[in-house]
């Protein structure tokens, strides 16, 4: 199980590209925390995740 | 009579105690656009005795930009960081800046903000926010980024917060309230984090780390 935003999911084996793939987020507009660390968008494709994993997906609102 | 430098400093000590105004004289601390947000964040850590200002910001101001942003009515037209440099100087004539008019990218912010202890993303995009947040994080590891996302419209003051996402990643905002949604910004609540964002440098500054 993988700890998203508070929530456990059964999405341990996926990359986060796959994850974030089935989820309503704006690509352009999130950073994404994993185990405390940011995950680079260029590495999104290749993060696989693991069980036990703590992720946090930031979306971003405009203003300014 | 504009005071010395030594008036200045000696004034400022008094209030934060030698070792805090030392420790806020000897930061440097990036603001990533001036609009709302980076407009009132330079001018309240310049009032604090941050010592180094870099400010960031292509855009010239617009009369629209008058109802939240801290630029007078006279200096419409001019580039933001001009503006806010001459608001800056009558305000904390002793304040070092270094102002870049440019558009931040992905390309540029390494080279713009290397010199800054703390980065404060100020944008009004989503999308260049998390750019920056994405860039900061992942390319200047050894500094502090305090972003701001959710502050448009007439909510709750009491729904602006600030949050501590990782050890060297502050968010301050309501996270949701979007400037397409409603009625779009509003001069206290932009202000209201904006303060959020400036105290939060404060306190990194002091070492006081939890939110």
């Amino acid at each position: 199980m993988v700890k998203v935003n508070g929530t456990e999911l059964d999405v341990s084996g996926k990359t986060l590209a796959e994850y974030l793939a089935t989820t309503s987020y704006d690509m352009k507009r999130i950073a994404v925390e994993r185990n405390g660390n940011i995950v680079p968008k260029a590495q999104y494709s290749e993060t696989v995740l693991q069980d036990g994993d703590s992720l946090e997906v930031v979306s971003f609102v405009g203003g300014g | 009579m504009i005071p010395t430098k030594e008036e200045w400093i000696k004034a400022l000590t008094e209030r934060h105690g030698k070792e805090l105004q030392k420790a806020f004289s000897a930061t440097t601390v990036a603001i990533c656009g001036l609009g709302g947000l980076g407009s009132n964040i330079a001018i309240l850590l310049a009032r604090a005795g941050v010592g180094k200002l870099i400010l960031i910001d292509f855009d010239r101001v617009d009369i629209t930009n008058l109802h939240r942003q801290q630029y007078k009515a006279d200096q419409i037209g001019m580039y933001k960081t001009d503006a806010l440099a001459d608001n800056l100087r009558e305000i904390a004539p002793y304040i070092e800046l270094e102002a870049h008019t440019e558009r931040i990218t992905e390309n540029n912010a390494v080279k713009l903000l290397q010199s800054a202890d703390i980065i404060c993303e100020a944008f009004d995009k989503a999308e260049a926010k998390a750019m920056l947040t994405d860039i900061v994080l992942s390319e200047l590891p050894d500094k502090y980024l305090v972003a701001a996302s959710g502050m448009a419209g007439l909510g709750s003051a009491n729904g602006i917060k600030t949050r501590r996402v990782t050890k060297r990643f502050y968010l301050c905002g309501d996270e949701v309230s979007d400037v397409n949604d409603g009625m779009g910004l509003v001069a206290p609540r932009v202000a209201l984090c904006a303060a959020h964002q400036a105290h939060t440098v404060l306190r990194i500054i002091a070492k006081q780390f939890e939110v």
